[in-house]
């Protein structure tokens, strides 16, 4: 699916962000936006403030310089790149979804839509990595959200269990028409789930289609995959799961 | 009811019970978020707040707020620049506390009271003194009934209460508060050093025990109460110090409860 038309009313879009933690300079010239119902995702290596520039999307730091534009009355839904609670707070599942809002029959079809039905009364300290970041995004999606932002929603997953992720995330989007952005290690997989990349190291170095990127100098000076691009990785995903392991390093 | 308050033992069992009931709820926001070590430090600090209002003639409460605040922004400002949190925390606790301490033994008197200020002396509650601990560790419990489904959001996840809308700063902020009013309130009864024991213990205490965080503040405020009226019996019996013996009781129903919750 090709990226909707320029003309479309961004949900959320940036222009001229930047952002500095003290000395460190984290993020500059950020122009992006976000249009209704696709699926954008944020590919960088460590330290190119991919979680800074998700959560001041969010609203959870102003950025140094520039603006954040959202569209009036956006309705975000957000899972954390780790949702740690401590396990001294005790708390259903359901619980911690009644606190984002939303009846009872509303989280029981939250529940039932990310493929946890049965977990409603479970402690939210007991569950498994993919069950927790399941529960965060039953959460989110309680919300009846414009967009999805998600950080790292993969993390913690096999490989099975990403692919189901971004199943669930394609199926959530066709069903709500809700737009993701998110953030993501797993190049091969995202590829395949992303109308559109955004390629970021402290600025956007390029942004397009997956088939796009990947072809671009950019992106092939960032990642190092050679004539390899993740594309090819995913296309060949078992001839080449060891040159995978031997670049993830970079990717990470 | 005015004779009752006559009594002294009534009195020390009324605010031993006041603070309990307040220390329990708050204390399991200071077991969920981690913040032991700055309730320590705002409870260390808070002699450098009592020396000061004796010093100059005003309110302890005022006093220990204004320190309680001071420590807070000092800690929100310094972290992550040169030292770390905890580094910052005891700088901040022992200093305050050492201090508080040197000032106290330039006032007339000071010197008398310094361990009714660090262990307390809850015997000698006067009936302004229970107005005072009722009144600090009901605005306390207050601004906790107020802000309880924000505060527990924000104590879940900071990001996400701040997607969702919230403001996760301003709950922050409030729980300093709510912790500086608390700990102004127990000086007198368990005294700045033993502080922290009563906002911890109840609450790690509760948590075997409940399964919603409504169930484990509820426990917490229980317990937290059994133990400052056992406490008070226990030193009325074996003629112990008061706030300490306190302290022991709420420490021996933490055992119980985590041997029941084995068992």
């Amino acid at each position: 699916m090709s990226p909707p038309l320029p003309t479309i009313a961004p949900l959320i879009e940036t222009r001229g962000l930047a952002y500095s933690d003290g000395p460190r300079h984290i993020l500059h010239d950020i122009d992006m936006a976000i249009l209704p119902g696709e699926i954008v995702t944020i590919v960088g290596p460590n330290g190119a403030g991919k979680t800074t520039l998700l959560r001041i999307l969010i609203g959870a730091i102003r950025p140094s310089r520039g603006e954040v534009r959202r569209k009036r009355g956006l309705r975000i839904g957000y899972t954390p790149q780790k949702l740690a609670i401590d396990r001294t707070m005790p708390l259903t599942v359901d619980r911690f979804l009644k606190l984002g809002g939303g009846d009872r029959r509303a989280r029981a079809a939250a529940l039932e839509s990310v493929g946890i039905a049965n977990l409603g009364p479970a402690q939210i300290t007991d569950l498994s990595g993919g069950e927790l970041q399941r529960a965060a995004l039953a959460r989110a999606l309680l919300r009846q959200p414009d967009l999805l932002v998600l950080d790292e929603p993969t993390q913690g997953l096999d490989q099975l269990g990403e692919a189901a992720f971004y199943r669930l995330i394609e199926r959530v989007r066709r069903d709500t028409g809700a737009a993701v952005c998110m953030v993501s290690h797993d190049l091969h997989v995202v590829m395949s789930a992303s109308d559109r990349v955004i390629c970021l190291n402290g600025h956007v170095c390029c942004e397009g289609a997956p088939v796009q990127v990947t072809a671009m100098p950019e992106y092939r000076a960032l990642f190092g995959l050679g004539t390899q691009g993740a594309l090819a990785l995913y296309r060949h995903e078992h001839d080449h799961a060891h040159d995978h392991d031997h670049h993830g390093e970079g990717v990470a | 009811m005015i004779g009752l308050l006559d009594d002294f033992v009534v009195r020390a069992a009324l605010a031993g019970v006041g603070v309990a009931l307040v220390a329990g709820p708050l204390g399991c926001f200071v077991v969920w978020r981690r913040m032991a070590y700055f309730g320590d430090t705002v409870a260390h600090a808070a002699l450098l707040g009592v020396a000061l209002a004796l010093a100059f003639d005003i309110g302890v409460i005022p006093a220990v707020l204004a320190v309680a605040a001071v420590v807070a922004l000092a800690v929100a400002r310094g972290t992550g620049r040169r030292y770390a949190a905890d580094t910052l925390l005891g700088v901040l606790a022992h200093g305050g506390l050492a201090v508080g301490l040197v000032v106290l033994s330039f006032l007339p008197g000071g010197r008398g009271d310094l361990s009714a200020w660090l262990f307390g002396d809850i015997l000698a509650v006067g009936v302004g003194d229970l107005a005072l601990i009722w009144g600090a560790a009901g605005l306390a419990g207050l601004a906790l009934w107020w802000g309880w489904a924000r505060l527990l959001n924000s104590t879940i996840n900071e990001e996400l209460a701040w997607a969702e809308g919230g403001n996760p700063e301003r709950d922050r902020l409030l729980l300093t508060l709510a912790l500086a009013l608390l700990v102004a309130a127990a000086l007198k009864v368990v005294g700045a050093l033993l502080i922290t024991a009563m906002l911890i213990l109840p609450a790690a205490a509760a948590r075997p025990l409940a399964r919603t965080p409504e169930a484990m503040v509820l426990a917490a405020a229980l317990i937290g109460a059994t133990a400052a009226l056992g406490g008070l019996r226990l030193a009325w019996v074996a003629d112990t110090p008061a706030g300490p013996s306190m302290v022991v009781v709420a420490l021996g129903l933490f055992v119980v409860s985590n041997l029941l919750r084995r068992a």
